[in-house]
């Protein structure tokens, strides 16, 4: 749903009016991503590199600061639990606790 | 090696004030050309430089050239140059006077070599840019630009205080280490902290620097907060207790960051993530950590620069930059998306990219130093500033959801503009020895080793694997028209309400006072003064009085008064007849007689 907002990011002292939004590419051109074939195969280049890393990584001798960096996988893990920790925190915790209406303040 | 020279904070600010007579194209070209000019200044003059002048029985530093100044100094005429051709679309000239005033003031800051040319800089600094945020001209710009001032007159006040108790103390205005020992000190180091935007002081930022006009926000992400660094290194350096407050900043603003709508917004929850990074180089305060935060300041002015731009550009454009209202916009702004992944890839510390050459110096710093917990800490910060900033800003803006946006791409000076500071971005990130060449220490530390590169990697690439299955399974938060409070809602809230009560209290005290004092009381000493006399005088020459009946003197015939309030009233007028006067100051020399 859109919903029609006021124009309230106006610069001063910026003639926006010919700036903003108009219509001049035709909306039914097709880009790269509108087909959903491409989405799919961008979505399968990435899957498998991730994968390619993952059996990459036996290959490489590390040396890091710390024992468990040398675990395989090691980084794998970590960088995937951050980001599904950091998504659930924001959006079950912490967002129930900041979340307010837009017009809060005024 | 001359100990004189132009002080390179003047060409900016002395520049300035000629802009409002130029206009049209000749001021575009002055502009640019300003920089230039500072810049060739400033490689002019020699390391360890020291101009002083004499003033008022101290020897003010006006200038001290070191390599960690002189590190600062490049970046700061470099952003300058960048972000003035960014906004050469600007007719009014008050972003530009601002502009050079807040950049010569944060190369004044960087520059001084006492605390007192320190100081005034330091708030110099805060005028240039509040105008920044005022220009904007909105009813938000202006109320967050009153807060921005509230904070930062508070910051800058504790300043003073530490100023004026060291100098007292111990007769010296010189500006170098610190470290936290007195109470002086202290006063200090949290003066400094509010403008490094720590926890619970960082609301400033994030409340003001989305509130600015385009170009204003690229000048603000740049200076404020990378002059605090510059500050903390000289003062600071191996404070354990900056250690705790960077790792803070660098976990706190992702989670923010991840559920703020407004896209500007995320960026500038992610500048407290970076500069937290840069906190915890300068707290463990090894040689490598001092490198890595001031290669990372150098680093971040650049991509968070370009990241602003980016979003400016897609501001300027659509006249949106709420995450709800975008998307799809590769489609007519494809260059403006390619400069922001590059900004993103270099935020995210991708290898080839710039952050990957600076960030990992200080995570390095803390690996050394065996602190695990940091360590970690930074670990998931690295991720998850990959996640909402190298993500989520290309990600919403450009790809996504199509919003229907059919615009023109960014105009060319914005282009040109976002182009030098991606090229930097990578140039910097794949050949790193010219940048590791002007940091303050030597720099031995060597980033493209095949396990750094293969673990960053697989880092960044299971952070955003975990985003796309997240995306795809629909758990990802969904962008939504609200605002998310944070620690300004104890200032804009409970301190309004408590403002409002205690306006109620005083102005409620302040009208009885005046109730009590101004209208009863000094009614009352006054009539106290007046009629004791006036019917003293009636009791004593009573005989007289009523013998000769007043009433005929009067004008008013038809009054009723009484012979005593005659008197009464004529005391009170001063109109009494002056044979009355005459008695009572007979009387009262008798009263003085009698008694004393």
């Amino acid at each position: 749903m859109e919903i029609k907002e006021k124009k309230q990011y106006t610069s001063s002292g910026e003639s926006l009016t010919d700036n903003h939004e108009r219509d001049i590419l035709d909306k039914s051109e097709k880009h790269i991503f509108d087909d959903p074939q491409n989405v799919k195969r961008l979505l399968i280049i990435f899957f498998s590199s991730v994968v390619l890393l993952f059996i990459l990584d036996f290959f490489v001798n590390k040396h890091g600061h710390f024992p468990w960096e040398n675990w395989t996988g090691f980084y794998a893990v970590f960088g995937f639990v951050a980001c599904v920790l950091l998504v659930l925190v924001s959006r079950f915790i912490l967002r129930p606790l900041v979340k307010r209406k837009e017009n809060y303040y005024d | 090696m001359t100990n004189s020279c132009f002080p390179p904070a003047f060409i900016f600010i002395l520049g300035a004030f000629l802009i409002p007579f130029l206009s049209g194209r000749i001021r575009s070209i002055y502009v640019i050309f300003l920089p230039v000019v500072g810049f060739c200044n400033l490689i002019s003059i020699d390391v360890g430089t020291m101009m002083s002048v004499h003033f008022m029985n101290y020897n003010l530093t006006l200038v001290r050239v070191d390599r960690l100044s002189l590190a600062f100094g490049y970046i700061f005429h470099i952003i300058s140059f960048i972000t003035v051709i960014y906004i050469l679309h600007v007719k009014k000239n008050l972003e530009y006077v601002a502009g050079f005033i807040y950049a010569g003031a944060a190369l004044g800051v960087i520059f001084a070599g006492d605390l007192f040319t320190f100081f005034v800089f330091w708030e110099t600094l805060t005028i240039g840019s509040v105008m920044l945020i005022w220009a904007r001209g909105t009813k938000e710009s202006t109320s967050a630009g009153f807060r921005y001032l509230m904070i930062h007159a508070t910051g800058g006040l504790l300043l003073l205080a530490g100023i004026v108790m060291m100098v007292t103390k111990s007769g010296s205005i010189n500006f170098g280490f610190i470290g936290l020992t007195d109470t002086a000190s202290w006063f200090i180091f949290i003066g400094m902290g509010i403008n490094c935007a720590w926890p619970f002081l960082h609301t400033w930022l994030t409340d003001a620097y989305p509130e600015a006009t385009i170009g204003g926000t690229v000048f603000l992400s740049a200076f404020t907060t990378k002059t605090a660094i510059y500050a903390l290194a000289r003062a600071f350096p191996g404070t354990e207790l900056l250690i705790w407050i960077g790792v803070a900043m660098a976990a706190f603003p992702i989670f923010y960051a991840v559920i703020e709508n407004d896209l500007r917004r995320v960026l500038a929850y992610s500048l407290v993530n970076q500069v937290g990074f840069m906190v915890v180089g300068i707290g463990i305060g090894s040689e490598l950590a001092i490198n890595g935060a001031v290669a990372h300041a150098f680093n971040d002015i650049l991509f968070k620069g370009l990241l602003f731009m980016s979003m400016g550009a897609v501001m300027y454009r659509t006249g949106k930059i709420n995450a709800t209202d975008l998307g799809g916009l590769y489609k007519s702004m494809p260059f403006t998306a390619i400069f922001c992944i590059v900004g993103a890839a270099s935020i995210s510390a991708f290898p080839l990219f710039s952050g990957f050459v600076s960030k990992s110096m200080v995570m390095s710093a803390a690996g050394d130093k065996n602190m695990v917990f940091v360590w970690l800490v930074l670990l998931f910060a690295s991720a998850g500033v990959f996640h909402h900033a190298g993500i989520k800003i290309p990600f919403f803006a450009f790809f996504g959801h199509d919003a229907g946006h059919r615009v023109k791409e960014a105009p060319p000076h914005m282009l040109i503009a976002m182009g030098l500071a991606a090229f930097l971005c990578i140039f910097n990130g794949t050949f790193y020895k010219p940048l590791y060449s002007i940091l303050p220490y030597p720099a031995i530390y060597e980033p493209y080793t095949l396990s750094h590169v293969m673990t960053q990697t697989e880092l960044l690439f299971y952070s955003a694997l975990a985003f796309t299955l997240l995306l795809l399974s629909g758990i990802y938060p969904a962008e939504m028209r609200a605002i998310n409070i944070d620690f300004d809602w104890f200032y804009r809230k409970p301190l309004n309400s408590f403002e409002l009560i205690v306006a109620k209290i005083l102005n409620g005290l302040n009208e009885f006072i005046d109730k009590i004092i101004v209208k009863k009381f000094t009614g009352s000493v006054n009539k106290f003064a007046v009629e004791p006399v006036a019917n003293l005088t009636y009791f004593v020459l009573y005989p007289v009085l009523e013998n000769m009946n007043l009433k005929d003197n009067q004008a008013d015939k038809t009054n009723e008064q009484t012979n005593q309030q005659i008197i009464a009233s004529a005391f009170r007028s001063g109109t009494s007849p002056s044979g009355i006067y005459a008695a009572c100051a007979v009387l009262f020399i008798v009263f003085l007689y009698i008694f004393i």
